[in-house]
């Protein structure tokens, strides 16, 4: 695979390039209303319901989903088939059945089991590391991909005043392409 | 500037080396015990002198040091551990401290004729239904071993089988304490 990086040019490049920041726009937008989505599950789960018995079976499922399997790797309550787990969310049961609010069914298992329990640590101290450092990451890829997109799709002529040497090169095979009907593969192959 | 990004990265990494992913930290060293009131289904071999009552109640034990071991006729580690217990438990039988097999996720007629496999056991074997008691103590496998001081607080949890050494210096320190009995 020879030059499997290299840049498709078109006519219409601020056109592309414009398609493309929005196409990134609207990736992430769906990606953080997805996240936002799943938290209030609890909160709906408790207002609403046919029965107490299916509102009683959401929340042990809600709950169970939260907490980790301790014999398991990176498993929940709710996704482990372990007795254990199985014996876990028959507590979680009993106690909402006792008249526990689901905060307090939590405290009990962080009681015993440690902050380790929670599938999702509290945002405080060295946890928020893990808040923030994919976001950064996001970022920062996203970055990259703007800056590489606008240097793929800008015309050879603009290129050249950005980059000077390495553009220049790349200019000149563009050029070249584009006179010989596009068909013949590059000859600076740099993958 | 790669190099901003790298090396903290590597650090972490480096970091999470260090650390056994398997172990879970317990909270419960330092806080009270969690009471129990569970069923005896093995009496014990009969060389710790005293009575065994049918049910065994931590609240009771309140001023002498329990040694509190979970196991299982399944778990092979158990048996590494077994003979350090059973004579360590009689040596000290009789002086304040009780130790407690309770079984984990088996059935008693398993645990039973493990014992009698084992060439028996000197201390008294508890039932644990439907595993709340483990649950209680925060328990993710056997063996684990629990000892609780005379205050009737979790003083040291051991993961993995114990020794005759561990046992004596936890015991020893134990007993060392003052019998203060806290309201």
């Amino acid at each position: 695979m020879t030059g499997a990086f290299r840049p498709v040019r078109w006519r219409g490049g601020r056109l592309a390039n414009r398609y493309a920041v929005w196409l990134l726009l609207a990736l992430l937008a769906a990606s953080s209303s997805a996240s936002a989505q799943s938290l209030p599950a609890t909160d709906s789960v408790r207002m609403s319901g046919p029965s107490r018995d299916s509102v009683l079976e959401a929340q042990v499922r809600q709950l169970s989903s939260e907490l980790r399997c301790p014999v398991c790797q990176g498993l929940s309550l709710q996704d482990s088939p372990s007795e254990l787990s199985q014996e876990m969310r028959d507590v979680i049961r009993d106690q909402l059945r006792a008249g526990r609010t689901p905060e307090q069914v939590t405290a009990y298992f962080v009681g015993k089991y440690g902050e380790w329990v929670l599938l999702e640590p509290e945002p405080q101290g060295f946890n928020l590391l893990i808040y923030v450092l994919p976001m950064l990451a996001v970022l920062a890829g996203a970055a990259l991909l703007v800056v590489a997109m606008r240097r793929w799709t800008t015309p050879a002529g603009d290129a050249a005043d950005e980059d000077t040497s390495a553009a220049d090169a790349d200019g000149a095979e563009a050029t070249a392409n584009d006179g010989g009907g596009g068909e013949s593969p590059g000859p600076g192959a740099r993958g | 500037m790669a190099v901003l990004a790298v090396v903290p990265f590597l650090a972490l990494l480096g970091y999470g080396l260090t650390r056994d992913p398997k172990e879970i930290p317990s909270p419960l060293p330092g806080r009270a015990a969690p009471d129990f009131a569970l069923p005896v289904f093995a009496i014990g071999d009969g060389s710790i002198p005293g009575p065994v009552p049918d049910t065994v109640r931590l609240a009771s034990l309140r001023g002498d040091v329990v040694v509190l071991n979970f196991w299982a006729s399944w778990c092979l580690a158990c048996r590494d551990e077994h003979v350090p217990l059973v004579e360590t438990a009689r040596r000290y039988g009789g002086r304040g401290v009780h130790f407690f097999g309770v079984l984990y996720n088996d059935v008693p007629s398993n645990g039973l004729q493990w014992i009698r496999a084992m060439g028996g056991q000197s201390y008294p074997s508890l039932v644990d239904d439907r595993t709340r008691t483990a649950i209680d103590y925060g328990l993710y496998g056997v063996p684990e071993t629990f000892f609780i001081g005379r205050d009737g607080r979790v003083a040291h949890k051991q993961v993995g089988p114990v020794t005759v050494a561990l046992l004596e210096q936890k015991i020893d320190s134990l007993l060392a304490e003052p019998a203060l009995v806290s309201p």
